[in-house]
């Protein structure tokens, strides 16, 4: 009497409901990451930009630089200047500046955030040290430029922007070698 | 089964009854069987989860740090979440569910019984692993019982991986029962039950069931996810890899908001049973609860981001979230309306289970508009990780969900064990619950307006007296569950005979058979009008 027809179509689609639920969980991670660029959730940034835009000379917008270590990164990290005052439109230039104090090669991944969130969409990196994970030997010290557009569409209302990078040691993650051997293993999608 | 089984009689019930000793409970696929144990198991966890909060409300006697390390107490407030959603309050509905639902719509068990029996049998296993963490070398889970990314996976204790293969476990177990909810819902009715003469009690567990399946996957997707991010070297929830601790939150909330309707609308069902039979008077709008029910379920997928106003979300996200959560209300003012209108001239006697659920319903409303006030984005930037948040989840919790179980428990008690249970000593109950509990919870409202976050072990002197007042009022609430122990145990044992209908106003199936229910009922389905 208990396993009629019936019954067993209902189990085998309860379970098939199951099963698509269980995918959605993961499918809930790109999605996330579609809707945080979209939108500009959680300040994220897309990638490399390669478009080109027109000075607006009639307008100013302030761009702050703040660099966080992660927890246990003990690498220097810093922007060499504080802030810029950028016209949107106009190609824009900082250099950020890292060292690794330890005895031996380590990597490193930057994860940048835009504040306020709502500009994130609006401002544009064509080139970023950020793109790629960066590997330094004993006592290395580099300079990374890192260039930017503000969009010329930003509303009005936003003056000030603050470009955050934290930046993790992922050197068991990634180790410096194989990071050496892969070189062009870049992240284009940071 | 080859003896013509009366359905009415008693006699012939004894034909194919249980087996003897311990292997009857191992072994059985009998629903009211099973019921009993979901149950009772979930009285056990009650009370473990109690006495989790009992060290809380200890240590918050006063301030300063007198009972217990801080990192001890992070495992008990995680601990007690957790035993309480996933082995109180969820286990019982699900016990309530087997014993009532076959007997409500006339069916003869459960459309699955061997599978019920497994579902049930994973729990004690599933908590076994998640209490046993506590004596490990690091101790048990001290993230809360929502354990976010990173507290989770990062800086997670060792345990943690026990910790989420219980989750995987009672996750399986509650897809189990409502994967059996549903077929014996949809497929084992008695000819003439229609879908709209179904009693609440099992529309809501049907509306239930269909949550559970869409969001206990997501629960085990997102631990999954936090195992993998542990041992596997992925990066969900970490930024280094790539990953958000904020998704999260999403993921996290996606299951966790259908959970909290997950764990009241069973309570809905059992109240819209309970308030007709003692107010003498059918309910009140019986298909505008069933749609008030469905929209609750509905709303419940496209809310979550409420318990998150304060990550950084959009502004339209914010305002979307906050319209949508006000949205609720409308549904939920239906039931409440209902209730009332049930009650409004009727015939009204205060038995045990009709205080309970009195109760519920004016205290649940208050829990609401407290969920209300949280509701407002803004406000909540204020409210967000204070006890004003403890004071709102224990009012739609405690007597919400728990004494929708305690109503359920006394009103089916005559059902189940054929004996009245006292009724001084259930009146003494109710009100040692009652007042034990606002005495707990009430105060909580004010120190979390004034600022006093949740999850600490400490806090500043100027909340002192509130805090003394909840402990002291939670340690009568605990005190008084004894006595629900005993009623229950006395009422087993002996007590005046039960009628098969042991109150006047009751209406439905589950009447028309003797008190106590024989070991099989309705083998041969009965006729409905």
């Amino acid at each position: 009497m208990n396993n009629s027809k019936p019954i067993k179509r209902l189990v085998l689609r309860l379970s098939l409901m199951v099963v698509v639920m269980f995918a959605f969980g993961f499918a809930l991670v790109p999605i996330y990451d579609v809707m945080c660029r979209a939108f500009g959730i959680n300040g994220k940034t897309a990638g490399q930009y390669e478009g080109e835009q027109v000075v607006d000379p009639s307008r100013q917008v302030k761009v702050q630089f703040l660099s966080t270590n992660a927890i246990d990164m003990v690498w220097e990290f810093y922007p060499k200047g504080d802030q810029l005052v950028v016209n949107p439109g106009s190609v824009n230039e900082m250099v950020f500046v890292a060292y690794n104090p330890t005895d031996h090669p380590m990597s490193a991944q930057a994860v940048p955030s835009i504040s306020p969130a709502e500009a994130a969409q609006y401002f544009h990196k064509t080139e970023c040290f950020c793109f790629t994970q960066q590997v330094l030997q004993p006592g290395e010290r580099i300079e990374m430029p890192m260039r930017f557009i503000v969009d010329r569409a930003m509303p009005k209302d936003v003056k000030h922007l603050t470009l955050a990078y934290t930046l993790f040691d992922i050197t068991a993650r990634h180790p410096p070698v194989a990071a050496i051997a892969g070189k062009d293993a870049d992240q284009p999608s940071r | 089964m080859s003896a013509v089984i009366d359905d009415h009689g008693h006699a012939d019930g004894q034909a194919h009854g249980p087996a003897k000793g311990l292997m009857r409970w191992v072994l059985t696929t009998n629903h009211k069987d099973i019921g009993t144990l979901y149950l009772w198991f979930s009285f056990c966890m009650f009370l473990l989860g109690g006495s989790f909060a009992m060290v809380i409300r200890a240590e918050l006697f006063q301030p300063g740090l007198q009972i217990v390390a801080p990192a001890f107490f992070n495992q008990m407030t995680t601990m007690h979440g957790l035993i309480m959603v996933f082995g109180a309050v969820m286990p019982a509905f699900v016990g309530l569910a087997n014993w009532m639902i076959p007997l409500m719509i006339g069916a003869p068990d459960m459309a699955l019984p061997r599978m019920n029996n497994f579902s049930f049998w994973l729990l004690p296993a599933a908590f076994l692993l998640l209490i046993s963490t506590l004596f490990t070398a690091g101790g048990g889970p001290n993230f809360g019982w929502t354990f976010y990314a990173p507290l989770s996976t990062t800086y997670a204790p060792e345990s943690v991986t026990f910790f989420i293969f219980a989750i995987h476990l009672m996750g399986i177990s509650s897809i189990m029962g409502a994967i059996n909810v549903i077929a014996t819902i949809l497929n084992l009715r008695a000819p003439g039950m229609t879908l709209m003469k179904m009693p609440l009690f099992v529309w809501t567990w049907l509306i239930t069931a269909f949550l559970l399946i869409a969001v206990m996957p997501v629960l085990a997707g997102v631990v999954t996810m936090m195992l993998m991010d542990i041992h596997f070297g992925t990066s969900f929830f970490n930024a280094a890899g790539g990953g958000d601790p904020v998704l999260f939150q999403h993921v996290f909330w996606f299951f966790g908001h259908p959970e909290v309707y997950i764990m009241i609308l069973p309570a809905f069902g059992a109240v819209s049973a309970i308030i007709p039979t003692f107010s003498r008077k059918p309910l009140f709008g019986y298909t505008s609860m069933v749609y008030a029910t469905a929209s609750i379920a509905f709303l419940s997928f496209i809310v979550w981001a409420h318990h998150m106003f304060v990550v950084g979300i959009p502004l339209v996200g914010e305002l979307f979230f906050m319209y949508a959560t006000l949205l609720i209300a409308v549904p939920t003012g239906v039931k409440v309306f209902n209730w009332a209108s049930t009650m409004w001239q009727g015939s009204l006697t205060f038995e045990t289970p009709m205080l309970f659920a009195v109760a519920f319903v004016i205290l649940f409303t208050i829990g609401g508009f407290s969920g209300l006030m949280l509701a407002i984005a803004p406000a909540d930037f204020q409210y967000h990780d204070t006890y004003f948040v403890v004071a709102h989840f224990h009012y739609v919790l405690v007597p919400g969900a728990i004494f929708g179980i305690f109503a359920s428990t006394y009103y089916w008690l005559p059902k189940w064990t054929g004996h009245m249970y006292d009724e001084t000593l259930g009146k003494l109950h109710f009100w040692l619950s009652f007042v034990g509990m606002n005495l707990t919870f009430f105060p909580m409202h004010f120190v979390g307006l004034a600022g006093m976050p949740r999850r600490i072990p400490d806090y500043n002197l100027q909340f002192s007296d509130f805090n003394m007042v909840s402990s002291i009022g939670g340690f009568m609430f605990g005190a008084t569950q004894f006595l629900f122990l005993f009623i229950v145990i006395k009422c087993i044992r002996g007590g005046p005979k039960a009628p098969a209908k042991p109150w006047d106003g009751a209406e439905g199936l589950e009447w028309s058979v003797p008190s106590p229910a024989p070991y099989h009922t309705f083998t041969t389905p009965p006729e409905i009008k």
